[in-house]
Formats: structure tokens, C-alpha cells, sequence
């Protein structure tokens, strides 16, 4: 009996609930979304104040789980015939969400069809750049923004003498100090191995992870990462490797908690990090830009982004499209940008909200949050630098972990576990290139 | 007694099981159809292009020396998931056998960690044994084990097989304890006044009148090992290091979840299910007939 009324009862609120918002006439935008803790916060709270400065459109967050997980429900939805109208997707999901054409609907289309103000040049290219086609076309909105820095912890590299490293080789150098003084099991670490070790590495040296520029001209792009740098790279890692000089922290970002714990000294992983750091560190701590091989010509060039951007999906009515428009313009708005870099630590993306943290003084005290800034913005991007795109990149990136991991093991040599990357990785992609929509 | 109901119309038989047929239609054929269709296409992720390629994605796959490993890890895994989770819990199910003072609270905490989901699990194992964050990791370097499932293929896969098989003995102690006990207390009395001691009671006695029970929690386990490992890998090691842990499962998971390539992964659904279906044919072929009582 209780159940029936039950039922009965959800039959009234489902009929109540359809017939009341056609009267208010408000039209829904779901923005799917992987973030948790304090960045969903700022996603909420984004969401109640784009809701409460106007009455036409009302936009619902949903969390969907982490990255890939979010990016798989928006594909399925999308398989099903009910996407959302806006999907947060991950910066290696852009080569895959790109080839979509009829999926998505580029950003730059959008703001024009929607008549909405838009201009792509007041956004930091180093950021929009990564989103864009070649032409400088933005294909998806930036939301959360970072790049990799060089988490250091100020009280035990005081302890042990040393100071902060610039270069690999001071790096290594701090790392067997750091060693020696106590930190027996962890001299320097990382996190997401490829993202550090590969991409950017190869990013800030100027030297290309693919050919068509990291894939930003053509899906026919070719790995060429198993060059002499990056083998010389893997190469002192692997050596290091065996007293535990580094140690591996794994393949995502779970070994973050040997930072805060004080165990790794010296830390590489995103400059998104920031909010656990600030919450769990015990001790003095900053972030650096990322070192380089001093002999390496040019280095450091410019480091590339890593974070999530905003996907619009197609196949919705014009009427939607234009709040999502909307939507975009005001989180566009130089105090809100402001408002979410300070919030989440991510970064801002555009120029106008970098000048004006600036000017407030905000990296007076916090000067290892314009880290990545400093390093985005280093040089005028080149080819290699520029970004990367490359697809099925989730399970790329797993392949060359693979790899890397068989070296550290010792299984493989350096150039070995290089060459078997690249082979293994080119296979997947030339896949990839077969089944993207031509 | 009569076996055969009477139905005054020859609709209702079929009204009263079309509803547990429906459900078989639509949650396990039609699905599985799908399966079958989509391992003959090539596609994107969204399926906005798909192009018939008849059997490419099982020849790509038969290439794969990958696919291979994979095969050979997973029944070297499900070969040892079985064998030490069925020992353990036969131990402890002969022990638990016994009259003892409060033997059901014993029972019952036994067959607790079967209601332990396998991510759960997965996290758990990994609270105890992670390089950096685990309680026993701490004791096997002062032993100077140099313990690193993070970077040691082999360690990483006993991990697997340790948390995987600790998670099924529940459900194993279970049938063994219900098989121990459904044995006429009898056949021991006799076997002991004919003077066999006890190991030689339990090999004699026990274990032959067992045998249908170790038999189908054989291929139950088999089963569990294939398939419901998945969670307790996903959340462990991911397959790392290297592909050390990737079993045919996961690979389904990772070649179609996170690389996006439906056609392949189609396809080894389809020869899972072949092999789920041979394992079933021998499990009802030989455990209901051929295992002696």
C-alpha cells in the first residue's frame, strides 16, 4: 500500500514538475562536469550566479564522475540522442571530441549564430591556443587551466643545503642531497609520468613528441618522442631510479600524498595542486617553473597547458544555444575569471583577468601561482609547443606509461621502452585516424 | 504426482512466463546481439560513421601479440584465484566444521567479506600493501623485501591474486561448509573405527564426497576470476605496471572505455562470451552427471 501511494504521489510531482516549467518558459542547459571539493564548489556557485542575473536560462551542473568517466557518459549520452548541451572534457580528449564533427559545435560558430560579442583575442593564447585550429579558431571554451611546476618543499631543502634547483641536473644533484639527508626512499618524484616526463618535457626543449606539429595540423601525425633527449631523460631517471634518487609515483596523480607528507622533497605535477598543498602541507613550501637540460639549445621554451575545457554538443535548438552563449560570455567576464583563478588555483584565461590579479597584488605573497603563467607565456609558442592532439589519447598516454614503467623496472632500456612507445603508440593512432569522421 | 498444470487457455503459460522472458530478451540477448553487430563495424566514439568490415577486428586482434599475453595472464590468474581460494577456504571450512563453542559467530564473520564490493576491496588491499601508504609495505622492507607492486610486474600481480581470492573465500567457505555438513556423519564414524587417522579420513572420506562441490566452485571461481576482477584491478594497478595485470576483461574496458575503439572491444566481448558459454557447457555436461557421489 505504501509503495502504491508512493508511486501515486511521484506520478502528481512528475506531472506538477512538467507542467510547471513550460510556464515559466525557462530554458535548461546541463553542463556535465568532473570536478570535486572546492572546484565544484565554484562550479555551482558559477551556475546559481549565471541563474539569478537573468530569467531565460537556467543552467544545471551534474558531476559525472572524473575525467574519462564524464567524457564516456557525454559519448553515450550522445550515442543515446540526449547529450548535454555543455561537457567538460579534459585536454586529451580534445583530438577525439575535434574529429566529431556533427557532435559538437565549435565555440566560434556558436558565439556568431547566437550573435553574442565575441572576440577570441582578448583570451591568453597560450591557453586558447591548445582549443583552437590552426586557423585560431576556438573550438572549445577553456574552463580549468594549469600546466606543470615544480612543487618544492622549502624546509627540508633548507635543512639539507640545498637550493633550489633550476636545471635537470641540479635536479638531480638536490634529489641525491635530499637523499643523504634522510629522505632515503624519495628524493624527488612525480606525478602523471607521461604528461611530465614526455610531453612537457619535450614542450620546454623544443623538440617535437609528433610530427604535424604534436598533431595540431593533421590527424596522419607520427610519434617521434624516442629522440636523444627524451632517451637521455628516461635514462638518468632509470639510473635514479635504483637507489630511489626518484622514485615512481605512478601513472596518475594518487602519488601526490608523498609531497604533502614531506616524504618527496621535490615534486613535479600540475599546478593545479595547489589546493591540497595549501590544505595538507606542514611546511613551507613553493612551486618553480620546470628544469631544463642546460646544453639543450633554446630550452626552456614554453610549457603547454593541462586542465579541461568546455565542449558545446550538437543538435540542440537555437534557443539553447543562445544561453549557453550567454553562459559563456559571463564566465568571459574579467571579475569572474579573477574570482575562479583565485577560488581553484586554475588559471586565468584572459588577459585582462591576468592583469587585474596581478594588480591586486596577488602574486605578492603567492608568487608560485603565476609559476605556470611565467611558463605558458615564456616564448611565442613553435610548433612543438604549441599543444598537442593526438588521438585516443587516454589510452596513449596508458601505452607509453606501459613503457616507461617496463624501463624503471629495468626490463627495457631507456631507448627500448622509447621505441616501443612510439611503435605501439603509432598503431593506436593510425586506428584512430580510420575512424575519425573525415 | 501430476507433473503437468493445467491451463484452461493457451495464452496464460505463455502470459505468465513472458515477463521473465522479456527480461532475458532485453537485458542479455538483445545486448549481446548488439555486441555481435558492433564487432563486425569499425566506428568512432560517437558512432556518427561506422563502415562494415567484416571480420578485421578479430583478425587485428588474433595480430596482437598483446591479446595473447593477455589470454595467458588471465588464465594464469583465474588458474591461481581458483586453486588458493578454494584451499583456503576448504582449511577453514573443515575447521569451522568442528564442534566448536560458538561456531556460528565464527561462520557468520567468515562469510562477511563476500557482502565487500570488489573496488572496496581493491582499496582496502591497497591501504596495506601501497609502496608509500600501506602498513605492511612498512614491514616488508624492514624484512627487506624491496616491495614495489607500483614498478614490479610479478609483485603487482600477487597483489591482484591475493586481494582477489581473499575476497571470494567467503563464498567458497560457504558451499564447502553446506557440502562438509550435508556428509553422513556415518561414513567417519565407520572410516574411524576402521582406524583411519585424520588427514587420512579427510582424503579418503571427505574430499571424493566433496568433489561435486570443489567442482562447481571451480568454475564459479573461474567465472568470478574472469570476469568479476575487474573492479578490485581498476582500482589496484590499473593493468600497470607495464600490462602485467591486464586481463581479457580489463582490456575490453581499456580498449573500448578509454581508447575508444568499440569494433575491437566488441569483439572480445564476443569471445569472452564464447568462452563463458563453453565454461557453462562443461559445468552443467559434467557436474551434473559425471562427478561421482
Amino acid at each position: 500500500m505504501a509503495l502504491r501511494h508512493f508511486g501515486a504521489a511521484a506520478a502528481v510531482a512528475i506531472t506538477i514538475g512538467m507542467g510547471a516549467s513550460p510556464a515559466l518558459a525557462v530554458t535548461e542547459i546541463q553542463w556535465w562536469h568532473a570536478m570535486t571539493g572546492a572546484n565544484n564548489d565554484v562550479i555551482v556557485k558559477l551556475a546559481t550566479d549565471f541563474n539569478a542575473s537573468q530569467t531565460d536560462y537556467k543552467v544545471i551542473p551534474t558531476y559525472k564522475g572524473n575525467y574519462p568517466d564524464t567524457m564516456n557518459a557525454g559519448i553515450a549520452a550522445f550515442r543515446a540522442g540526449n547529450a548535454p548541451h555543455i561537457m567538460q572534457v579534459f585536454e586529451v580528449g580534445t583530438a577525439t571530441m575535434m574529429a566529431a564533427t556533427g557532435a559538437v559545435k565549435p565555440v566560434y560558430k556558436l558565439m556568431a549564430e547566437a550573435g553574442e560579442k565575441f572576440d577570441p583575442k582578448i583570451y591568453l593564447p597560450a591557453i586558447t591556443g591548445y582549443y583552437s585550429t590552426s586557423k585560431g579558431e576556438m573550438l572549445s571554451f577553456p574552463f580549468n587551466s594549469s600546466s606543470t611546476v615544480m612543487w618544492v618543499n622549502l624546509d627540508e631543502l633548507k635543512k639539507a643545503n640545498v637550493d633550489i634547483p633550476k636545471t635537470w641536473p641540479e635536479t638531480f644533484e638536490a634529489a641525491k642531497k635530499l637523499k643523504a639527508a634522510g629522505h632515503d626512499t624519495c628524493g624527488f618524484s612525480g606525478s602523471w609520468v607521461t604528461w611530465v616526463n614526455l610531453e612537457q618535457l619535450s614542450a620546454w626543449h623544443n623538440v617535437p613528441l609528433a610530427s604535424k606539429a604534436n598533431g595540431l595540423d593533421g590527424f596522419d601525425t607520427v610519434l617521434e618522442f624516442n629522440g636523444p633527449l627524451q632517451v637521455k631523460h628516461l635514462e638518468t631517471l632509470v639510473e635514479l631510479q635504483k637507489t630511489k634518487t626518484y622514485d615512481y609515483a605512478g601513472r596518475t596523480n594518487t602519488g601526490e600524498g608523498r609531497f604533502t607528507s614531506g616524504e618527496c622533497p621535490i615534486y613535479l605535477t600540475s599546478s593545479a595542486f595547489f589546493g591540497n598543498v595549501k590544505a595538507q602541507a606542514k611546511f613551507n613550501f613553493t612551486a618553480v617553473p620546470m628544469p631544463y637540460y642546460p646544453d639543450a639549445k633554446g630550452a626552456p621554451q614554453n610549457s603547454i597547458i593541462g586542465g579541461a575545457s568546455l565542449w558545446v554538443m550538437g543538435g540542440k535548438s537555437a534557443e539553447e544555444y543562445k544561453g549557453v552563449a550567454k553562459f559563456l560570455t559571463f564566465l568571459s567576464d574579467t571579475d569572474r575569471q579573477v574570482y575562479i583563478h583565485k577560488a581553484s588555483g586554475y588559471l586565468p584565461i584572459t588577459k585582462a583577468a591576468y592583469a587585474k590579479a596581478k594588480e591586486e597584488g596577488f602574486y605578492k605573497d603567492q608568487p608560485y601561482l603565476e609559476t605556470p603563467l611565467l611558463e605558458l607565456t615564456n616564448k611565442e609558442p613553435t610548433e612543438n609547443s604549441r599543444g598537442l592532439r593526438l588521438g585516443n589519447m587516454v589510452q596513449l598516454r596508458d601505452v607509453w606509461s606501459e613503457e616507461i614503467e617496463q624501463a624503471l623496472a629495468g626490463k627495457k632500456t631507456a631507448k627500448q621502452a622509447l621505441d616501443a612507445a612510439v611503435e605501439r603508440g603509432n598503431t593506436m593512432l593510425r586506428q584512430f585516424e580510420k575512424t575519425a569522421v573525415k | 504426482m501430476q507433473k503437468q498444470a493445467i491451463f484452461q487457455s493457451k495464452l496464460l503459460p505463455y502470459a505468465l512466463v513472458a515477463p521473465q522472458l522479456a527480461i532475458v530478451l532485453i537485458f542479455f540477448y538483445w545486448p549481446a546481439l548488439q555486441a555481435v553487430i558492433q564487432s563486425f563495424l569499425l566506428q568512432d566514439a560517437f558512432g556518427l560513421s561506422s563502415t562494415f568490415v567484416w571480420f578485421e577486428n578479430y583478425i587485428e586482434l588474433f595480430k596482437d601479440p598483446a591479446y595473447f599475453e593477455a589470454v595467458v595472464r588471465t588464465f594464469v590468474f583465474s588458474f591461481a584465484i581458483a586453486v588458493s581460494s578454494l584451499s583456503f577456504a576448504l582449511l577453514l571450512a573443515v575447521m569451522a566444521d568442528k564442534p566448536l563453542r560458538g561456531s556460528m559467530l565464527y561462520r557468520t564473520l567468515l562469510i562477511w567479506p563476500y557482502a565487500v564490493a570488489p573496488p572496496v576491496v581493491g582499496v582496502l588491499w591497497i591501504f596495506m600493501l601501497h609502496p608509500s601508504l600501506g602498513v605492511l609495505s612498512r614491514y616488508l622492507r624492514g624484512l627487506g623485501v624491496d616491495w614495489n607492486p607500483l614498478l614490479d610486474g610479478n609483485q603487482a600481480a600477487g597483489l591482484i591474486i591475493l586481494a582477489a581470492a581473499w575476497k571470494q573465500i567467503s563464498y567458497n567457505f560457504l558451499f564447502f561448509l553446506a557440502g562438509l555438513q550435508a556428509i553422513p556423519r556415518s561414513v567417519f564414524e565407520a572410516a574411524a573405527i576402521d582406524g583411519a587417522r585424520p588427514m587420512r579420513r579427510f582424503w579418503t572420506v571427505t574430499f571424493p564426497l566433496l568433489s561435486p562441490t570443489i567442482f562447481f566452485l571451480l568454475v564459479v571461481n573461474i567465472v568470478y576470476a574472469f570476469f568479476d576482477t575487474f573492479g578490485i584491478i581498476d582500482t589496484m594497478t590499473r593493468g600497470g605496471p607495464g600490462t602485467s595485470t591486464v586481463t581479457l576483461v580489463y582490456k575490453v574496458y581499456s580498449d573500448g572505455l578509454l581508447g575508444g575503439n568499440l569494433g575491437s572491444s566488441a569483439a572480445q566481448s564476443v569471445i569472452l562470451m564464447v568462452m563463458v558459454i563453453v565454461l557453462t557447457g562443461i559445468q552443467f555436461r559434467f557436474v551434473e552427471r559425471k562427478v561421482t557421489y
